[in-house]
């Protein structure tokens, strides 16, 4: 059915349609409609859930973790401040094979306070083990908001999935999507079984137990196995999804590609608006084309070989930093790359920092370095766009 | 159903010859029963009864983290309602995990009215660590990071944080000081929060050999001298009425404190100061003066 909802909304319906038991949840700007929400279904009579209203994101991610080993489907939502309050819980959420779901309003971290979009949030979680998957659109976050569940609960994965949908940008933005039916999707997850030992007093086991390092590392080789195992299973989740609700979804979806020098990388919203931009500059005659990433955990290392095989120049456009390095996304697309004999120039550009736009302008600019490095000029590793640059060396005394 | 021959906390654990926890957790769960679930914040009590792939726990436990022993308690017991399933559900945390790192969870989980059941066992610092000072630690003892020297003879400077009145304060269903060396009221009181619906709270004195420096025999005696001298009351207040807050016990005749003082290294400096065992007993003889009238027959 043809519905219009908010960003927000399409993680909730995600939920509700995915039937999830418990939902603990704390509110912070952009996802608090989540829960909002969620309290509008249970009090409609409309979803059968516990919804625990916790005192902060750390309780939150704790009862997640607590009614998940319960054996029971559990979803939540967060953002920014709100996912690195979270942090310490979601490397135990992953460590114990729990499939918890979180979406996430992509926000950015103080200081200073910013409540916009940019992707840094999720990015700084990239190593707590969680599967991660970004939406372009509010029909993406709903689809993937559902097949999350699919793909960490599978038995051969177990880790735990966080979806992305760009602060604001698709949070609270009105968009129509297709909402697909309970039965459908009662079918497609199928009943929530637990494929891993609970709290059941029946069968008593002790959960969270202390490792010493003789067996440390093989708990952590585990998550690692799991982590390369679900690369198969989400395509094969994807998949299947296509086939029952017609919707495609890749890893990786390569654009214009194929006779493109330069291709872009984009993440999120920013997909929408360069995919106009190609289209644009191709009437120009320009060779461009795009690679958007939909999922960043597992890294898709060799769909993005692929995709990027012919390419003369890289041009990744993101919305993270590392400080003292450079973007999460061209650290790991260079790494990718590393042993490649044949491999294209990756350029980063950090744009969209704290929901500055990302325009044809800002585009325009990372082109038209992408284009310098094309004819072999010396261009920067690393580069920040539509920055006032002038204004931060001087601050900073160096002019 | 009575469950006192049973053993649900195992025999062969690491935790220290003399440590008050281990009782407190086997009698709670011998009156719990095995339809219990138990979550534990990271200290002693963890690190010592699941070393992997051994455990001492023969109902469900689960360990998340420090703070949060009743933040993943709040989640087993959602969890558990949307199963349409009733059982006890008991989270063990030491003081620091209690009255520090996780006291906003706790204060959450209470607010709430969470059918959990929270055990302190209260040893007065941080002891998985190696004794430094907590919120719960009290006046005058020497910890790790409290140290007693020149300039600060006295050790650790504030007094206790007065835990249970704080949890009682929330209105908590149940809410009890007890002590395991004063065993019919410690029995009487778990029966009494596991048969009450909604958020409890147990605050349970557990000596700790190696930082209240005594000897591992001494561990009942001592604890049993925490009450008789007037130090560690034992009183529960119900739904927030402190109007009605009864003292459930009281010495024929209290000791003098510094009986207890006295067996215990950590409070040495203080014993050698007259001074300081005089403020001691003044603030327990304070207390009984303002409190005494609790006390019910």
């Amino acid at each position: 059915m043809r519905t219009m909802i908010r960003g927000n909304e399409s993680i909730a319906y995600a939920f509700k349609l995915a039937r999830v038991q418990v939902v603990p949840a704390y509110p912070i700007t952009p996802s608090t409609l989540v829960p909002e929400k969620i309290s509008e279904f249970i009090a409609n009579g409309e979803m059968k859930a516990e919804f625990v209203p916790v005192e902060s994101e750390h309780s939150a991610m704790s009862a997640a973790v607590g009614a998940s080993a319960r054996g029971v489907r559990v979803g939540t939502a967060t953002a920014s401040q709100g996912l690195a309050l979270m942090h310490e819980i979601l490397f135990i959420a992953s460590g114990m094979r729990l499939p918890i779901v979180i979406g996430i309003g992509n926000r950015a971290l103080s200081a200073p306070i910013n409540i916009w979009c940019d992707h840094q949030d999720m990015m700084a979680e990239r190593d707590t083990g969680w599967l991660q998957f970004y939406a372009e659109n509010n029909q993406e976050g709903l689809d993937l908001g559902i097949m999350a569940f699919k793909i960490a609960e599978d038995e051969r994965i177990l880790l735990p999935a966080m979806v992305g949908l760009d602060a604001f940008v698709l949070t609270h933005t009105v968009e129509p999507v297709d909402m697909p039916e309970q039965s459908d999707v009662d079918e497609f997850l199928g009943e929530f079984v637990p494929h891993y030992v609970t709290l059941d007093p029946e069968k008593p086991a002790t959960l969270g137990s202390f490792g010493f390092p003789e067996h440390y590392m093989e708990f952590k080789f585990a998550q690692w196995v799991a982590m390369e195992r679900a690369k198969k299973v989400i395509d094969e989740v994807f998949a299947e999804f296509e086939k029952k609700f017609g919707r495609k979804y890749q890893k990786v979806t390569p654009e214009f590609t194929e006779d493109a020098d330069i291709i872009f990388v984009t993440i999120g919203s920013m997909s929408g608006t360069t995919r106009e931009f190609i289209k644009k500059m191709r009437a120009q005659g320009k060779k461009v084309g795009m690679v958007k990433i939909t999922t960043f955990r597992p890294f898709p290392k060799e769909e993005l070989k692929e995709a990027l095989k012919n390419a003369k120049v890289v041009a990744v456009t993101e919305r993270n930093i590392s400080f003292g390095f450079g973007g999460a996304v061209y650290g790991e697309l260079g790494a990718t790359f590393a042993n490649m004999a044949n491999k294209p120039k990756i350029i980063d550009f950090i744009v969209g920092l704290g929901g500055r736009d990302i325009t044809f302008k800002t585009l325009e600019s990372v082109l038209s370095e992408a284009e310098k490095a094309l004819n072999g000029e010396d261009v920067s590793e690393v580069n920040w766009i539509d920055v006032n640059k002038e204004a931060v060396y001087k601050s900073e005394g160096l002019q | 159903m009575n469950y006192e021959n049973e053993e649900f906390f195992a025999p062969g654990h690491g935790m220290c010859a003399g440590c008050g926890a281990p009782i407190i957790v086997k009698w709670i769960l011998k009156l719990a029963g095995p339809n219990t679930i138990v979550t534990n914040a990271t200290g002693c009590l963890e690190v010592a009864t699941t070393a992997y792939p051994r455990t001492s726990w023969r109902v469900p436990w689960l360990h998340i983290a420090f703070e949060n022993a009743a933040a993943a308690a709040a989640g087993v017991e959602a969890a558990t309602k949307a199963k349409g399933e009733k059982l006890n559900i008991i989270a063990f945390g030491g003081d620091g995990g209690t009255v520090d790192i996780g006291f906003q969870a706790l204060s959450g989980m209470v607010e709430r009215g969470h059918n959990v059941l929270y055990v302190l066992y209260d040893n007065e610092a941080y002891m998985n660590t190696g004794i430094q000072r907590s919120g719960a630690t009290p006046w005058g003892a020497w910890t790790t990071t409290s140290k007693v020297g020149t300039v600060n003879p006295i050790g650790k400077i504030r007094p206790k944080k007065p835990i249970a009145k704080i949890i009682a304060a929330h209105d908590a269903a149940y809410v009890a000081t007890a002590n395991p060396a004063i065993f019919q009221d410690f029995k009487k009181k778990v029966q009494k929060a596991l048969d009450t619906e909604g958020a409890k709270f147990l605050h349970v004195i557990s000596s700790c050999t190696t930082g209240w420096r005594h000897d591992p025999s001494k561990t009942v005696e001592i604890m049993r001298l925490a009450t008789d001298t007037g130090i560690f009351p034992l009183y529960e207040i119900e739904n927030g009425d402190f109007e009605n807050m009864r003292i459930t016990y009281k010495p024929k005749k209290f000791k003098p404190v510094e009986e207890y003082l006295k067996t215990q290294g950590r409070f040495r400096h203080l014993v050698k100061n007259p001074e300081y065992v005089k403020k001691i007993q003044e603030d327990v003889d304070a207390w009984w003066a303002k409190y005494g009238k609790y006390y019910r027959h």
